[in-house]
């Protein structure tokens, strides 16, 4: 029973994506579009809850083999499911949230052209999502994967007659192969090494790799995660894709899609406990990756880009969890960030609804009194992702900034610190430019502005209460239900038995930095507006900077994007003058050649000829008229090469 | 040796025949329903083959084995194995969409272009099921006129000089081929006979020779780095239905030689120069992917990124293991699916704006919805995604790779990551953005015929993608049985075979260098 639950959970979106896909445009009205859609989510839903049901009961993993995929000599490849209590949190949050965003996205995209495209392309993006936490191997993980980058490319590039539409959806996938490409080698080092991809046959046999072997393979599947998760240094896709339609982002940019990093690192663990050098590295990674972006956050002026930004660094926090050994916290916060991010994606983009299309926080304002849930409901992220308790951020991004701190990680717990500090800031920020002040709509944009209907404000209500309290889920830290559900399979982690005074004291620390945070914004953003613009003044450097995030861009464009381009010009130039000049060359030659051997065959052989008789003359002459076609003395030159060769070849067999 | 029954591979080869022959008694309006009809009954004589034939054993099946000349002893003699099943189903499968696509757009001469793409079916399946050395070459050679006719007859402007080239460049590599096969014919026991040749072990020495011979022959054919300059000029002056002849069976002709000849005949020369090869094959596959990156002609690009694919395929024949070659087998057919309907892609918006060139045909998604989806497919299916057939075949090349040398495979998935950014920048400015207002009245979305022609391969797109078991199946045993003959025991170098007893050589020595020392 549970096994075939297990196999329905991604066959309902994918039935929908065949049936919108290919009859939708013709045969059925929206309506059924959108509800084919989000029914076969919740469908997909349902059945994750039953499964679950059953993985809590029973506490077994199930295995289960839906066919034969790839067989070649000793590899063998199938399209096989592992449900463990690790794919079960993701299969939640996939299904959970993928459903609230559905459902959602049937408000936001109303009356958009395309709408059926757009839900075939999200049910297509359900079922690669769905293929790559329920794999059972590493190529269904990778089919999933690159599926998940495609539907990525595919709604990035929604609106696809926009240029930089489509340019942000070649850039994000581009820059998810460099990290695919690390990923597949990763999945041959693991091949030539166990000589099979299944998970639980590979980290049975784990003990038996080599300390070096376990960092090879650890980096490269890294390479594979910093792409997909936006870490450090291939980040800059996700920003871009922010191109994307708002649910878009809420689901794929920030919820679902780019914690496969985390996924994979976590799924993983057993090959990167055996390697101190790549669990450094992911700290590394994922502590820098919370700052830097962090501080980019700081000052762009996109609702959509602050928040992107925001996912970057808070994926670098579940990294640094990762990198630390903090695997249950670092997937604590998948879940909690999974609530409290897509909630305030979807509520920017109930805001940027409501202003029909306006994402600059520059020329919004005063919002809170006109749309009064969606303010609500922001603030609740606000709150959540800043770190205040109770609410759901704060006790998962405490968990990790503890257990570095207990771990004498003190260094990775100043730049998480650090990072929370701005967090709170950037994120209040955007709360009071929004929603706060004075508004600096234009008459036309403020006269429409309306609060958005209940199919949209519902789900984001459903949101809001996860946000809430889903972080009691991993109450009381570090002996939560949710640690005692992933006992089994994200490892106990070095278990230091702490005393509950450090842990209160870290924590009143963690609460004092966010609070710290709002002080400031508050501040600068509602007691002193013209602070912001002196302080930006008198540091001219740093904030261009930042407003031009770092220039890594213009870095990447400069070093890799034209140095490419260029390269391809002038191989093109060499395929076309050098290549190509030595074969016309060797084309003339022959034709040379063939004028000389006419010539030859004139003045030699008919000289001699001649003598034998004018009629033989003739009949030459008639012969070498057969001769003047060019493929013909090329022929001939090649029939000449024959002999020549034959004798070599005699030649050297005689030896 | 006849197996008896239904001579199903000599009907196959003569009803395209004899469907040409049949074109010059209709008028050129009929002709375009004969060689449809031709076609596809040629393809459901080929369809069976699938079924009746036997995965498991590694034997020739439908052999047929008639005496053509006695002496020298040349037998028309033809068979089917696991290697050459898949590439004959591709070939006839494609062949009815080559008709359809060409229905509207070739109006000059129509009974002759259809007589010629019959005659080239015919060649090509032969090249496919020849058993017999000088049966194969005539097949080999025939194929070349009416190609040679079709480029430089209903090609572009500069067909002449297009056709010629492309005439030269492979009639030299023949050349070779036929004085490698009368090598082999005197050093392997006075037969043309393949099967018999692969048998038999020539001095290290010749081996060399011969491959390098064979290697002029198929490197040309393939074409390898850097003999490939005549493919990008043959496919932009070639008409559509010649594109895609040329780069989805064509191109396989020089992969499949390789792999019938060069690795069962000379096993020591091909392990001696699989450096060689994997070194050009990874150069093809990076400087092929360069090259698409700065084409603006659709069709170019599309020829250099067959460049760069048709390295992972000879990069995965010469591996020497068992998943490489499977890869580079399937890989043919999936090359030759996918790039074929590229072309026919851009034969279509060819029709359409007479123009090829990139910046002439943008924003294509929104007056061609159908076509966009289908040119979105196929290009994700060349640039290898999971669930797309080229990613089932590069996954078994690059871990056959792997096995062999693990710098090759990261410079290799180097093609991998490159065939996004040109296959993407390509859709970025082909399907999206805003079409010109001066091309939009004549962007009318696919005829019933165009999607006729595109859908089964869109079907095998994704059937080889997501279930690619019964195709690599079929071939198990056949490259297991190539492998297998390739570690067969070698013999003393350059040992001098007495004239009278050549196959004493290798039947006879009784082990290597047996009482054969060097020839004083």
């Amino acid at each position: 029973m549970t096994d075939l639950l297990i196999k329905l959970i991604p066959v309902f979106p994918l039935l929908a994506v065949i049936a919108n896909g290919l009859f939708g445009r013709y045969l059925w009205s929206h309506d059924w579009a959108h509800r084919l859609a989000w029914g076969s989510v919740g469908l997909s839903f349902l059945c994750t809850i039953g499964v679950v049901a059953d993985v809590l009961r029973t506490g077994t993993a199930h295995e289960v083999i839906a066919y034969q995929w790839i067989f070649g000599g000793d590899l063998t490849i199938n399209l096989a499911y592992l449900v463990d209590p690790l794919t079960c949190v993701w299969l939640l949050v996939v299904t959970g949230v993928g459903f609230l965003i559905h459902v959602y996205s049937v408000g936001y995209m109303h009356g958009e052209d395309g709408f059926t495209r757009f839900f075939t392309y999200m049910n297509l993006f359900m079922v690669s999502m769905l293929l790559l936490v329920m794999g059972n191997n590493y190529a269904v993980l990778f089919i999933g994967w690159e599926g998940v980058g495609l539907c990525s490319y595919l709604l990035i590039g929604y609106y696809y007659d926009k240029v930089s539409a489509a340019k942000a959806a070649s850039k994000a996938f581009v820059v998810n192969r460099i990290g695919d490409a690390g990923f597949l080698l990763a999945i041959f080092l693991v091949f030539i090494n166990f000589k099979t991809l299944d998970y639980t046959k590979v980290f049975a046999q784990v003990g038996q790799l080599s300390p070096d072997m376990a960092t090879a393979i650890a980096l490269c599947l890294l390479v594979g995660a910093v792409g997909k998760s936006a870490q450090l240094p291939l980040h800059t896709w996700l920003p871009d894709a922010m191109e994307g339609p708002t649910p878009v982002s809420a689901l794929i940019h920030a919820a679902t899609m780019v914690t496969a990093g985390v996924y994979m690192v976590v799924r993983n663990h057993a090959i990167f406990d055996l390697s101190p050098v790549a669990m450094e590295t992911v700290a590394i990674v994922g502590g820098c990756t919370a700052l830097f972006a962090a501080t980019i956050g700081l000052v762009q002026t996109d609702i959509k880009r602050v928040l992107a930004y925001s996912t970057v660094s808070q994926l670098g926090y579940m990294f640094l969890g990762c990198g630390i050994g903090a695997y249950t916290a670092a997937v604590f916060h998948v879940m909690t960030h999974a609530f409290f991010k897509a909630l305030l994606f979807l509520s920017a983009g109930s805001v940027i609804h409501a202003l029909s299309g306006e994402q600059d926080i520059r020329k919004m304002g005063g919002l809170s009194k006109k749309i009064p849930w969606t303010y609500r409901l922001f603030l609740i992220g606000t709150v959540a992702i800043a770190g205040i308790p109770p609410l759901a951020g704060f006790w998962s991004k405490d968990e990790i900034m503890g257990h570095a701190f207990v771990h004498h990680h003190y260094v990775f717990y100043g730049l998480a610190a650090l990072g929370a500090f701005l967090t709170s800031f950037y994120m209040f920020r955007l709360t009071y430019l929004t929603f706060y002040g004075p508004s600096r709509m234009d008459h036309h944009t403020e006269e429409h502005v309306h609060e958005s209907p209940m199919v949209m404000v519902g789900p984001l209500m459903a949101l809001g209460l996860l946000s809430l309290v889903g972080g009691f889920l991993g109450f009381p830290p570090e002996h939560g239900w949710l640690h005692q559900f992933l006992a089994p399979v994200a490892g106990v982690g070095g278990e230091h038995e702490v005393g509950t005074g450090l842990v209160l004291t870290l924590m009143m620390i963690a609460t004092g930095i966010a609070l710290l945070g709002w002080g400031l914004a508050h501040y600068l953003y509602s007691m002193n507006p013209a602070a912001p613009d002196r302080w930006a003044a008198k540091a001219q450097g740093i904030y261009n900077t930042l407003l031009n995030k770092y220039y890594v861009d213009e870095l990447y464009d400069v070093l890799v994007v034209e140095p490419t381009k260029k390269l391809g010009l002038a191989l093109d130039w060499f395929d076309r003058v050098v290549i190509d000049g030595i074969v016309r060359a060797v084309g003339t030659m022959a034709e040379l050649g063939a004028a000389g051997s006419t010539w030859a065959e004139k003045h030699v052989i008919y000289g001699g000829l001649n003598i034998i008789g004018y009629g033989n003359h003739l009949l030459a002459k008639q012969w070498r008229q057969l001769q003047s076609g060019m493929v013909h003395h090329y022929a001939a030159i090649i029939i000449a090469g024959l002999f020549l060769l034959a004798v070599v070849i005699q030649l050297i067999v005689q030896r | 040796m006849q197996t008896g029954g239904f001579p199903w591979l000599t009907m196959l080869i003569l009803l395209p025949l004899a469907g040409a022959g049949a074109l010059y008694f209709v008028k050129d309006a009929a002709a375009r329903l004969v060689a449809l009809g031709v076609t596809l009954a040629d393809l459901a004589l080929a369809l069976p083959l699938w079924w009746l034939f036997d995965p498991q054993s590694s034997q020739m099946q439908f052999t047929e084995h008639v005496t053509w000349i006695v002496a020298p002893p040349i037998h028309y003699s033809l068979g089917l194995d696991g290697i050459s099943l898949p590439l004959v189903l591709m070939t006839a499968a494609l062949m009815p969409l080559c008709v359809l696509i060409s229905w509207e757009s070739i109006t000059a001469r129509v009974r002759s272009f259809m007589a010629m793409l019959l005659i080239m079916e015919a060649a090509m399946l032969g090249v496919f099921v020849a058993l017999d050395f000088v049966l194969f070459y005539v097949f080999w050679e025939a194929m070349l006129i009416p190609m040679y006719l079709l480029i430089g007859v209903w090609g572009g402007p500069n067909r002449l000089y297009a056709a010629i080239k492309f005439f030269l460049y492979t009639l030299a590599g023949s050349v070779l081929l036929l004085v490698a096969i009368l090598a082999l014919y005197f050093y392997g026991g006075r037969t043309f006979d393949i099967q018999a040749l692969s048998q038999v072990t020539y001095p290290a020495a010749l081996q060399t020779w011969l491959f390098l011979a064979f290697f002029a022959a198929f490197a040309v054919k393939v074409p390898m780095f850097p003999f490939h300059t005549w493919l990008p000029d043959a496919h932009v002056e070639a008409p559509t239905a010649g594109s895609v002849i040329l780069a989805s069976v064509l191109l396989k002709m020089g992969t499949y030689g390789f792999l019938r000849f060069s690795l069962p005949m000379l096993p020591d020369a091909s392990r001696e120069m699989t450096p060689v090869i994997a070194a050009l094959s990874i150069v093809a596959i990076i400087y092929g992917a360069y090259m698409a990156l700065a084409q603006t002609d659709l069709k170019k690009l599309i020829a250099y990124s067959s460049v760069s694919h048709m390295g992972f395929v000879t990069l995965g024949l010469f591996v020497l293991n068992q998943q490489g070659i499977e890869g580079a087998v399937l890989q043919m057919v999936n090359h030759g699916i996918t790039t074929g309907a590229l072309f026919l892609c851009v034969g279509i918006i060819y029709d359409r704006t007479h123009s090829r060139l990139i910046s002439d045909n943008v924003g294509l998604a929104k007056p061609m919805p159908q076509y966009a989806t289908l040119l979105v497919i196929f290009s994700l299916s060349s640039l290898g995604l999971p669930g797309t057939n080229s990613f089932v075949g590069e996954f078994l090349v690059l871990i056959g790779t792997f096995l062999w040398s693990k710098a090759a495979t990261a410079l290799a998935s180097l093609g991998i990551i490159l065939a996004a950014a040109y296959m993407l920048w390509m859709v970025q400015r082909v399907a999206f953005g805003v079409p010109s207002p001066h091309h939009l009245p004549r962007l009318k979305d696919l005829r019933p015929r165009e999607l006729a022609a595109l859908i089964p391969l869109v079907v095998l797109v994704f059937w080889i993608g997501l279930y690619p078991n019964p195709v690599v199946s079929r071939m198990h045993a056949s490259v297991a049985k190539t492998l297998e003959s390739m570690a067969r025991t070698k013999v003393a170098p350059a040992t001098h075979p007495s004239a009278a007893t050549p196959p004493a050589l290798a039947l006879t020595s009784g082990g290597p260098g047996a009482e054969r020392g060097p020839q004083p």
